[in-house]
């Protein structure tokens, strides 16, 4: 069983060990909470405040866990001009999936395009982005 | 039967994974290769050379009989032929992470070549080549080298932008998925060049897969780079990371806002060491310009824009993909030539040139060059090159609307006309598109884009103001 402490371990000789460190607690964790913070803080000896700076910068950590699947829809230009916004209502009214917006997958040429785990997925209609929902 | 099926993320979204186990369960062996950036094709084969796309797995016993329809030799294709390939020159061909493919097309030559000559001519070809960084800014390669080579320092570092978050741009992707060698090379002359100890190449979380064959790369070829050494690091959703200077905080793990230039990078970089910050695209012509020399690449191209510009063709657009060409070329050649219009078949309305923070350019203004300069003074840029196709059915003002709401969420916070003059911009947008005060409101947003341009740290805020003026300029309908 990984700990946050050997989390912190493994990546504190680093360069700039934090972010690496962020990635892997929310890897093992599902999410980066206060108690991490804390811990973190610790061990790379910053304040609380420094380390609670940083994850709530970033988009990626999450303070708490996000038990259902989780489906990234592209919403940048590429995906809006083949159409994702007309795809956005099918997302609404349900609870299972949680979708979130996300600029860019790099997938601009065969749009709508979405992420659900590490595996991608492009040319989205409303059967297709139903079914990956279903199916997530 | 040779069968080449790409592996990179494109392909995998369109389902390529599918039709080469049906491949595989028909007993033929499937080699996975980089994309040919024929992007419409997806999923395209490759079978002895020969091309079909895009196929489904019900189509595979056909291909196999040959029977299906095919689109002939790949190679021979127009939208491949009409291209000048330097730096996309392996894609398609080859293994992304075999280094035996990597060694029997070219590969390491560059390396061999700038450890003959040496740090000073190495810069000097580079100089010669004409290079400028493809990230955005133009700025000549070989000036940032120089100032770094020149910093006395016990520490210096290469820092690869990999931060591509502009949408319509794939082209780092498609290099650190398709070709990880190449880009890792460029990093190695670099340090050559500079004298530097370290690399890093800052890749996006929302790339998993790029991430993952750049770490097998490095992994495969530590022993040819030595005692150069490169490590990944991997973003963590904030488009701002892109800019360099908020990219070294980032990867100093801290909060990715921008720095105050002066002191630049190059002087005062990662760790308050000189470095050299450059685009995939920048390192990735490196091998090829040291292999063929910079007077070889800066044959190609126009003005002082010099070299050939992998342009990403996006959006809605019929033949999307990666299409690499010397400067020069014109937007309408690209969009309508190449690109074969919209892939909805309506008018084209307009284009975005250069991600999220470049102009909408309506057909009026396709004869314009692709050339840093002419971009520039029409009040555009080039940015990282990618091209956004929109149809007829486009909101313009609901794109201006977009602009702000982008730079609001991806804001770094740290300067106010980009932090508050983002917010402030989408309120009055709204107002603008409820029909309220449409013309008071109009003139506010011209005023406080002035303010972002010129009040902004970096080209976030600073350029944020370029889609929505030329939302309102070219399309003064879509406002009343």
């Amino acid at each position: 069983m990984t700990t946050v402490a050997d989390i912190i371990a493994q990546h504190k000789g680093r360069e700039g060990p934090l972010l690496p460190i962020l990635h892997d607690v929310q890897k093992f964790f599902g999410h980066v909470g206060d108690e991490a913070i804390r811990e973190i803080s610790d061990g790379l000896n910053m304040t609380r405040a420094e380390v609670f700076g940083v994850v709530s910068f970033y988009h990626d950590f999450r303070k708490e866990a996000e038990n259902r699947p989780v489906i990234k829809l592209c919403r940048a230009e590429a995906c809006k001009a083949r159409g994702v916004e007309d795809l956005v209502p099918l997302t609404k009214g349900q609870d299972r999936v949680k979708v979130e917006t996300i600029y860019c997958l790099g997938l601009c040429s065969v749009g709508p395009a979405a992420m659900l785990g590490n595996t991608v997925h492009a040319r989205l209609d409303p059967k297709r982005l139903t079914e990956l929902m279903a199916n997530a | 039967m040779k069968v080449r099926i790409s592996d990179d993320a494109l392909a995998l979204a369109c389902g390529a994974d599918a039709v080469t186990e049906a491949f595989v369960q028909s007993g033929v062996e499937v080699e996975r290769v980089s994309s040919w950036g024929m992007h419409w094709l997806e999923p395209l084969i490759d079978v002895d050379g020969v091309g079909y796309g895009p196929v489904t797995p019900e189509q595979v016993e056909a291909i196999i009989a040959g029977t299906a329809p095919s689109i002939g030799r790949i190679k021979d294709h127009p939208f491949i032929a009409k291209q000048t390939r330097l730096t996309f020159a392996r894609a398609g061909k080859t293994r992304a992470t075999s280094l035996d493919d990597y060694y029997a097309s070219e590969g390491w030559l560059g390396l061999a070549k700038a450890r003959e000559i040496g740090p000073e001519a190495t810069i000097n070809a580079v100089l010669q080549s004409g290079l400028r960084g493809r990230g955005g800014a133009g700025f000549p390669a070989a000036i940032k080298w120089k100032t770094v080579a020149d910093a006395p320092a016990d520490r210096k570092y290469i820092v690869c932008n990999a931060d591509e978050g502009d949408s319509a741009t794939f082209a780092d992707r498609m290099v650190m998925e398709g070709d990880p060698f190449m880009l890792i090379e460029g990093m190695a002359i670099a340090a050559l060049a500079v004298g530097a100890n370290k690399g890093y190449v800052y890749i996006r979380s929302e790339y998993p897969h790029a991430i993952a064959k750049m770490e097998a790369a490095i992994t495969a070829c530590a022993h040819l780079i030595a005692p150069f050494e490169i490590e990944v690091r991997v973003g963590a959703g904030a488009y701002v990371c892109g800019e360099e200077t908020s990219l070294l905080n980032s990867l100093e793990g801290k909060r990715g806002e921008v720095r105050a230039k002066p002191p630049l990078p190059a002087i005062e970089g990662l760790f308050g060491k000189p470095t050299v910050v450059n685009n995939v695209l920048t390192l990735a012509a490196v091998p090829w310009i040291l292999t063929h020399g910079g007077a070889a690449y800066a044959a190609f191209g126009m003005g002082r824009s010099k070299g050939t510009m992998p342009v990403q063709l996006a959006g809605n657009i019929k033949h999307g993909g990666l299409f690499e060409v010397a400067f020069g070329i014109t937007l309408g050649e690209l969009v309508n030539d190449i690109g074969g219009g919209t892939a909805s078949g309506r008018p084209v309305r307009c284009v975005q040139v250069g991600g999220p923070l470049g102009a909408y350019i309506p057909p009026s203004q396709f004869e314009m060059p692709f050339d840093y300069e002419a971009f520039g003074a029409a009040d555009a840029l080039i940015g990282h090159a990618g091209i956004t196709v929109f149809d007829d059915t486009i909101d313009m003002a609901q794109m201006a609307r977009f602009a702000m709401e982008f730079c609001a969420a991806e804001s770094c916070g740290k300067c106010t006309p980009c932090r508050l003059g983002s917010t402030r911009g989408m309120e009055t947008l709204d107002q603008i598109i409820a029909g309220k005060n449409v013309d008071a409101n109009l003139a506010l947003i011209a005023d406080l884009s002035e303010t972002m341009k010129y009040g902004s740290l970096c080209a976030l805020g600073g350029f944020t103001p370029y889609p929505v003026m030329s939302a309102i300029k070219h399309f003064p309908e879509d406002f009343r």
